[in-house]
């Protein structure tokens, strides 16, 4: 047996408030592709950080081609032999590709040599480029390709890949794979992050899978099944719902027939969404990152209007509004990016209040704002929702983002609502803060509102949901009581197999 | 009506002359604005490197140590944009601003006393045979060695954003300077120097005006130059040649209006009743920077406006 090409040993990494890698252990062979499997937030991005030399471990050791191995930065990471291909990319859109390649390589031949070796390599990897073109003019999966080339030419020993399938095509992903494959029998190892589990059955040799910062498993991906290995992802023990208390109201929200296109060329577009959301209740909606979760979101929140009946408040037909008439009759979302979306961060506490508030909270008479009715309303979601804060007059931006997210969850719930939609209201929170807001979201649910609630976490979806369905790829699976859903059938929803839901019968009758 | 007054040949070598402060403002600033800075002090770094140039000619008797105390005068100006905006982070367009006006009152304090006093001018260079040849001569070899410098500096130019690898990191910088970082190289660094640079240029400039165009002290005469200078960039689309046809079309139409002037083409179209008055012809090059700005931005993709896409975004290092 000989020594493994990288090898880490119990590395770990900080950062305030969460453990991104926790005591990581594992190595990868010459010659082998090697799966880094997670949900989001799992840890992969910091562990190949690390491993590229972009952020330093706190604790633990890696061992790169039988050598100890501390890159301090991607410059010396790359001396030693390890390339990565970013998901977004590191690229000059006004520049031509042999620039591009150019100024990502330590010593570059001449310009007229190095045209010619792109060429070469990139036809020999079946990735075929022409150095004369504007990176700017270029499909994304052609840029990606320039990435892939510019770490060929550099003779790497490992390539890590972040996610790379997200932005192709799937003749695009065939292409690749044959890349990926080559290399590996030129003896490359390859890193490859995804969370696509088809992908790293047919691609990888083995997986290393991650959850919560740690190592929860190693497995041969061509002997386990997606489902198996959605297990392992998402972990077996899920938090039974508190939804005991569970006794539906009238019909406040219902969506029939949505259809959005997509946003821009990494959008995802919804088709045909129909659901229907009563007082009392909390609706999670579960689903991998970039399978319409903004999309959604913005058809909500109104910042995108949709074709008009399809979506309804209480009889009424919101479609065409935009937010501000929206919120009016009751209809407010908090999205997910806090900063510049959710919140102004230059601005202060209390105008931030006065942004989402004004209409619902009275908070302008004749077009003049009224400052002591809005520094009220700013104390009153400060005091209520224990955001950590010198005073109102604080700017958002200088918020932890755990005192911010409870502020802006809380600026929605004390508008009292009809129904809240909120996108990953805990990403990023520490879990002291996470539970205050899902008490707080399940407090205003009590009172008799609608919440729906897209998350990322199935153990939040899981603790706070009555009811549970999943997005994938721009649809939305059919509604199921959270309660007795088993880790085999989310799985299979997140793949896009919605027949489990459909078999579970109706919508939960109470 | 006297047509007869305007020369083209004397226009063609007048209008080489006015455009070569132009020139040097504006080449040098095309570099700045490659490597994604917005520097609105031109103006302020031109008439700082016309006192500093006049200055220091009448005090030594040399023309050509004028020259250079000009480029060091713009050069340690814009050092002071340079550290404000690129170490203490602070907004380039204000900052800009913020220089033309100081550049302004520093040099009136520095020239007070050398209001009316007379220059050492520079000899033309005489080049032997070639400025003896009828036409050509007086078209082509009849100028001083800063013009040829002039030129010889946007081909320079030219070379070193095409053809060097110093270049195209510099061109990088300006594209996207997080892309830049994350591949290792000095963003501020960069920066640095092209601001360096893009002052010693105006301040060249400044120093031609004062030391071969007018060639005395004036406060304030710049008169507007360095802002011509920026349109200038803009309607070349940052291209050094582009830049040269630019300073020739805005150094020309101030020859081609005092021209005009002079042979009463005006009162001649005024007697036929339009009403035409000499600023409609200073108008004309801006007007054509308009509609140039127009054409661009119509064309779609930013890659192909060929404006760096960093230019006059703040770089915190975080990237």
């Amino acid at each position: 047996m000989t020594e493994p090409l990288l090898d880490l040993d119990g590395v770990s990494k900080s950062y305030p408030g969460v453990k991104a890698n926790d005591d990581v252990r594992f190595s990868v062979d010459r010659g082998e592709i090697h799966a880094l499997l997670g949900e989001n937030g799992a840890g992969k991005s910091t562990l190949v950080k690390m491993i590229y030399g972009l952020v330093r471990p706190d604790t633990g050791a890696m061992r790169f081609a039988g050598a100890a191995y501390e890159p301090a930065g991607p410059v010396a990471a790359r001396a030693s032999g390890v390339a990565m291909v970013f998901q977004h990319f590191s690229l000059f859109e006004a520049l031509t590709v042999a620039e591009n390649i150019e100024l990502g390589m330590e010593n570059p031949p001449p310009r007229g040599e190095l045209a010619a070796r792109i060429v070469k390599v990139s036809k020999e990897y079946g990735l075929p480029l022409e150095p004369d073109r504007l990176v700017g003019d270029l499909s994304v999966g052609i840029r990606q390709r320039v990435e892939i080339v510019r770490c060929l030419l550099q003779d790497p020993r490992l390539l890590i890949m972040d996610e790379p399938t997200s932005v192709l095509t799937p003749q695009e992903v065939e292409i690749l794979f044959g890349t990926l494959r080559k290399l590996k029998s030129e003896g490359v190892a390859i890193l490859y992050i995804s969370h696509k589990l088809d992908e790293i059955r047919q691609l990888c040799d083995r997986a290393t899978i991650l959850r919560h910062g740690k190592v929860v498993g190693t497995c041969i991906p061509a002997e386990e099944t997606a489902r198996s290995m959605a297990g392992m992802m998402i972990g077996q023990e899920l938090a039974h719902p508190v939804a005991g208390s569970f006794s539906p109201g009238e019909k406040l929200l219902s969506i029939e027939g949505l259809s959005l296109p997509a946003l821009g060329q990494f959008g995802v577009p919804l088709s045909d969404i129909s659901v229907s959301l009563r007082a009392g209740e909390v609706l999670g909606i579960a689903g991998v990152a970039g399978n319409g979760q903004d999309e959604f979101m913005l058809a909500l929140s109104g910042e995108r209007t949709c074709a008009a009946n399809s979506i309804r408040l209480k009889d009424r037909d919101v479609s065409r509004m935009g937010p501000t008439a929206r919120r009016r009759v009751g209809l407010q979302a908090a999205p997910e990016e806090r900063l510049g979306h959710a919140a102004a961060p230059a601005m202060t506490l209390s105008e931030n209040a006065f942004l989402t508030g004004r209409v619902r909270k009275g908070l302008a008479s004749n077009g003049f704002s009224k400052p002591s009715a809005i520094e009220a309303f700013a104390k009153d979601i400060i005091k209520g929702f224990d955001v950590r804060t010198p005073g109102t007059a604080t700017l958002a931006g200088a918020l932890s983002g755990g005192n911010l997210q409870k502020f802006v969850v809380g600026r929605e719930v004390l508008q009292e609502p009809v129904v809240l939609a909120v996108n990953q209201p805990t990403w990023g929170v520490d879990a002291h803060a996470a539970s205050q807001i899902r008490r707080a979201l399940r407090d205003l649910a009590e009172r008799g509102a609608g919440v729906l609630v897209i998350s990322q976490d199935l153990d939040e979806l899981m603790e706070i949901s009555d009811t549970f369905a999943v997005l994938a790829n721009g649809r939305l699976s059919p509604v199921r009581p959270a309660a007795g859903m088993s880790i085999e059938a989310i799985g299979r929803m997140m793949g896009g197999d919605f027949s489990v839901a459909e078999s579970g019968g109706e919508h939960a009758a109470p | 009506m006297d047509l007869s007054v305007v020369d083209p040949v004397a226009l063609f070598v007048g209008l080489v002359a006015a455009a070569t402060p132009l020139l040097f403002a504006a080449i040098g600033e095309l570099v700045v604005e490659k490597s994604g800075v917005l520097n609105l002090g031109v103006e302020g770094m031109m008439i700082v490197g016309a006192i500093c140039g006049f200055a220091t000619a009448v005090k030594t008797g040399s023309p050509a140590l004028g020259f250079v105390a000009g480029a060091a005068g713009g050069c340690v100006l814009s050092l002071i944009f340079g550290v404000m905006t690129q170490y203490l982070l602070s907004n380039q367009v204000a900052t800009g601003l913020a220089l033309t006006l100081f550049g302004l009152g520093i040099s009136a304090l520095i020239g007070q006393p050398f209001t009316g006093v007379k220059s050492p001018t520079m000899a033309r260079l005489e080049i032997p045979v070639l400025s003896e040849i009828p036409l050509l001569g007086r078209l082509f070899f009849s100028y001083d060695i800063v013009i040829y410098l002039g030129i010889a500096l946007v081909a320079a130019v030219w070379w070193f954003l095409k053809f060097t690898r110093r270049g195209l990191v510099l061109r990088a910088v300006g594209e996207n300077h997080d892309a830049a970082h994350s591949l290792g190289y000095s963003v501020v660094a960069i920066r640095l120097a092209a601001i360096a640079f893009g002052g010693a240029c105006a301040g060249l400039g400044g120093a031609y005006l004062s030391l071969a165009r007018v060639p005395q002290w004036t406060e304030g005469m710049t008169a507007g130059a360095g802002w011509i200078a920026l349109a200038i960039v803009v309607f070349s689309a940052w291209r050094p040649w582009r830049v040269l046809l630019g300073a020739w079309l805005f150094g020309g139409v101030t020859i081609l209006q005092l021209n005009l002037q002079a042979s009463g083409f005006l009162s001649w179209l005024q007697s036929l009743g339009i009403p035409a008055q000499a600023q409609y012809l200073s108008m004309t090059p801006y007007l054509i920077t308009i509609a140039v700005l127009v054409v661009i931005s119509a064309d779609g993709s930013k890659a192909r406006s060929n404006a760096p896409a960093s230019l006059g975004r703040t770089f915190t290092g975080s990237g």
